[in-house]
């Protein structure tokens, strides 16, 4: 099972990159967390999973493919002008291409080779964490966090408003 | 197929996260850019829930819950951004935005 999800989610983060129309783009995204909520429950987190589909599925990529829609950009531009011809050529951007894949390297090399093989301490779906554990502890150890999360909403949703508001003057 | 172990997960969510960086450095349109930053969100809550696993402990699921709020606060500000961007330029590139930059 891991390894299909795992295969999904990476294929799927690859299209996301290699899609030239947004819409696109967006709707493999959905697949690639859909595919990575299935990850949280092989990992016993269903409440993480859950949240993943409702909040990220559901709330945030509905509002990328809003604003998809809203500016109706088709496909990205052609490189054109001075600064196309300096970064934006094929050179640059190969040379970001190299460095993602070093980085695949490195990260990969690390994870794999500097930490112990470590299997997981047991099966699947054996101790599945349950909600009342994560909410005791979300509410009693994290309660200033949570608290700061709110009006950190408040603030970006504030923020949100003015800055997308047309002006009136 | 081998059982997946700790490190399996871990090697999974770097290639993710190298994914979301390949996204930032190649793309030329900011809605996508604003995706890739998704995909690395996502990775480094997959090595959370990973690691919490492999601990035992409901910790790392909380931050998790936290970095999707914030996440989710990022792209409201951040489409916010765009839209306004695109009412000035009427257009997605960023290399059209360089009116700040020396």
């Amino acid at each position: 099972m891991f390894w299909i999800f795992a295969a999904v989610t990476v294929i799927a983060s690859l299209l996301v990159i290699g899609q030239r129309n947004p819409m696109y783009s967006v709707l493999l995204l959905i697949v690639s967390f859909g595919a990575l909520s299935g990850l949280y429950v092989l990992l016993d987190a269903p409440f993480i999973a859950a949240i993943q589909i409702i909040i990220y599925a559901g709330a945030i990529m509905v509002l990328f493919l809003f604003v998809v829609m809203l500016l109706n950009v088709p496909t990205e531009d052609p490189p054109t002008g001075y600064h196309a011809r300096l970064l934006g050529g094929a050179g640059p951007r190969r040379f970001g291409a190299v460095l993602s894949a070093v980085l695949i390297g490195q990260l990969a090399w690390a994870f794999y080779y500097g930490l112990r093989p470590s299997p997981l301490p047991h099966a699947a779906g054996q101790h599945a964490t349950t909600v009342f554990e994560i909410g005791m502890k979300l509410y009693k150890d994290y309660t200033f966090a949570f608290e700061a999360t709110s009006v950190l909403i408040l603030v970006s949703m504030v923020g949100a408003i003015v800055l997308a508001r047309k002006e009136s003057r | 197929m081998p059982e997946p172990t700790l490190n399996s997960y871990l090697v999974l969510s770097a290639v993710l996260f190298a994914i979301g960086t390949a996204g930032v450095f190649l793309r030329r349109n900011l809605i996508t850019i604003l995706l890739s930053i998704e995909i690395m969100l996502n990775a480094v809550n997959l090595t959370f829930v990973a690691v919490d696993r492999f601990l035992g402990t409901v910790d790392g699921q909380i931050i998790v819950f936290f970095v999707m709020t914030v996440a989710a606060a990022e792209a409201a500000v951040g489409l916010a951004i765009i839209i306004a961007l695109f009412r000035h330029r009427e257009t997605l590139n960023p290399d059209a935005f360089t009116a700040l930059k020396w």
